[in-house]
């Protein structure tokens, strides 16, 4: 309120003092001290000359002044770049949907060039009939539609079950991304399979040389599973799955089979790689959680961050993304002073289930040094953990899961760390 | 009730029988065909725990360790210690409870035949499928060999093969955290005063000093 009111007198003082020059010296520039901005007085060369015509690129591009907006990837993390991952940046980037060039990946085995025309998506084990399908047979499916989901790997924020890792939300927080899929529900393909009375579980698999494989229970897969082939209106990008994936709303990325091939049905689990070495959830008593497969809701301020630290005193817009493997973010509360008091920020745009959401709060900056976190409520009442809470139940041993609360210290100079606080 | 109601309830019977089964028959689209016996064959190898979908073959530890050294030693080291980051595939017992678990075949999987179904499926890197299901038991009972499961005179067919019980099989439990984390559900969490002091920083990424190339300190106007 103060502010407010001081704010409003020296705007008052201020137009007082220029409406007092101008009477005192009306030939001579308001602004004896300022420069004129050669931006406006020269003319640029965009200003004067022809650009490049239509067709210069017929897939356009960002432009060159965006070129630092890339995925990145931590080489230190993996042996290969092959069974590796990159991460998106998600510090550049705003509203709800990634763009599909910009969306991490993670393979297995490098990035499977599927030929649309040889690819086959086959149906077998517990149904009526076993079946084979090209990809024009499934683009021929009735119930097509489209929907946005987010897709988050269940190791996203990993690194920092033991401590504050990586200095950068792109690294801590960038295996996630949201799209737009088009595609049809995966019921509809097993409907027409027919999967028998003891079908209880779907294997899921791909057709690059992991031939990754997932158990996925079939209450899920009839559900709300999705097969697509289109993101963000366009066909699937290679390395998200070209021609075919599946989306599994709400459940760990790993679960996303990408070039899908095949569909079986089982009566029991497959216990196979990545839901056994991998994607289990190791705890302190040295037991494991097994089919961890929902995201809890989670959320991260975008910037400021270390990658995109402060730059000025005075309005500053707080920006940040939330999501729940749930259903929907009803909620999120960011504090400026490491969590002793809390104000709830803006939701904008739509919020979907199972979709990210984008937050924002605006604030004026003195400068003083600032322990900014955000915390993510879904509908169904649950709240995002301080990464001390998850500790206390989990360990940090379990790698998986890591949705505990980020915060980002941000000094007087406006640098931007990732640090853990009492 | 009169006739005419009667002979409408009827009609009305009628076309919603017939309505249904017209939903029924456009239920199944007729896309796609059947698929052959041979190519469910050539895609599905997979296998589970209790041997299902195993094939027919056997292989010794002794037959394994020479493939093992010439098709797997180069990443995961002459005896599963892993090279560099790659895998590493035995040893690590009694460390799952330590700080940097070895979560290998021997200290953490639950199952041979997922060592079974990953080879077969995915291994060798960069030449997938490219074993005989002789080779792939005798692999798997090299790898089980180097993780003191089996003597190095055992033999792994398909018909022992469900027998094969890898220590940690029992410390595995299903997703329990809608009980053991039931307090993360409040509706009404702290909005203010929320702590007692001041928070005070514990721990900097930037001591740690991993991420790839840090920026320059900002300028603030």
């Amino acid at each position: 309120m103060s502010d407010k009111k001081a704010l409003d007198r020296r705007g008052f003082l201020k137009a007082a003092g220029l409406a007092g020059a101008g009477v005192a010296a009306s030939a001579a520039p308001a602004f004896a001290q300022a420069k004129p901005d050669p931006n406006i007085t020269e003319v640029q060369d965009w200003a004067r000359t022809l650009g490049e015509g239509v067709q210069a690129y017929p897939y356009g591009k960002p432009s060159e002044f965006e070129k630092h907006v890339v995925r990145r990837d931590v080489e230190w993390l993996t042996a290969s770049r092959e069974s590796s991952v990159n991460f998106t940046p998600l510090h550049e980037l705003d509203s709800i949907i990634t763009p599909s060039g910009l969306c991490f990946e993670r393979h297995h085995s490098g990035i499977a060039n599927v030929d649309p025309s040889k690819h086959r998506l086959m149906i077998n084990g517990l149904v009526d009939k076993q079946m084979v399908f090209t990809m024009e047979d499934i683009k021929r499916f009735p119930g097509r539609y489209n929907k946005a989901y987010f897709l988050e790997c269940a190791a996203n924020s990993g690194m920092e079950w033991r401590g504050a890792q990586l200095n950068g939300c792109q690294f801590t927080h960038g295996m996630v991304h949201n799209v737009w899929y088009t595609g049809i529900p995966l019921k509809t393909l097993l409907d027409e399979a027919g999967v028998k009375t003891n079908g209880k579980w779907l294997l899921a698999e791909g057709a690059d040389s992991s031939a990754m494989t997932r158990s996925i229970p079939i209450e899920k897969a009839l559900k709300d599973c999705m097969v697509v082939w289109g993101m963000n209106g366009e066909a699937l990008r290679p390395e998200q799955g070209y021609p075919l994936r599946l989306v599994v709303p709400g459940w760990e990325g790993n679960m996303w089979v990408k070039w899908l091939r095949r569909l079986e049905i089982g009566d029991q689990p497959w216990h196979h790689r990545e839901e056994t070495s991998k994607y289990t959830d190791l705890l302190a008593d040295g037991r494991s959680r097994r089919f961890t497969w929902i995201m809890d809701a989670k959320s991260v301020v975008t910037n400021p961050s270390p990658q995109a630290p402060m730059k000025h005193k005075g309005p500053n817009v707080l920006n940040g993304i939330a999501w729940s493997g749930r259903g929907k973010i009803t909620r999120v509360d960011v504090t400026l002073d490491g969590g002793r008091n809390w104000r709830t920020a803006r939701l904008d745009g739509p919020s979907m289930e199972m979709s990210m959401a984008r937050f924002y709060f605006d604030f004026d900056w003195d400068g003083r040094e600032l322990m900014i976190q955000s915390r993510a409520m879904d509908e169904t009442g649950y709240v995002q953990p301080t990464k001390d809470e998850l500790r206390k139940v989990r360990g940090t041993n379990s790698i998986y899961h890591n949705n505990g609360i980020q915060t980002w210290l941000v000094r007087s100079n406006g640098e931007t760390e990732n640090v853990e606080i009492s | 009730m009169s006739k005419s109601l009667k002979l409408l309830i009827c009609a009305a019977a009628i076309a919603v029988v017939s309505a249904g089964a017209i939903a029924q028959s456009s239920k199944k689209t007729g896309l796609g065909r059947e698929a052959l016996p041979q190519e469910v064959a050539a895609w599905d190898i997979d296998i589970r725990p209790d041997g299902g979908g195993l094939p027919v073959g056997r292989g010794s530890v002794k037959e394994g360790e020479p493939l093992y050294l010439e098709q797997c030693a180069s990443c995961h080291g002459e005896f599963g210690e892993g090279v560099g980051r790659w895998p590493v595939l035995a040893g690590g017992h009694g460390s799952l409870t330590h700080e940097g678990p070895e979560k290998t075949i021997g200290s953490f999987w639950p199952y041979t035949s997922t060592v079974f179904d990953y080879v077969r499926r995915a291994m060798p890197f960069g030449n997938a499928q490219s074993l005989t299901a002789d080779q792939t038991y005798a692999i798997t009972a090299y790898l089980l060999h180097l993780n003191d499961v089996v003597d190095d005179k055992f033999v792994l067919s398909n018909e022992n093969f469900p027998k094969v019980k890898l220590p940690n099989q029992a410390g595995f439990y299903d997703d329990d955290r809608e009980s053991t984390e039931k307090h993360f559900w409040n509706k009404s969490p702290c909005m203010t005063n929320c702590k007692p002091a001041p928070a005070k920083v514990t721990a900097r990424a930037r001591v740690i000093d991993v991420t790839p190339d840090t920026k320059d300190t900002p300028k603030v106007d």
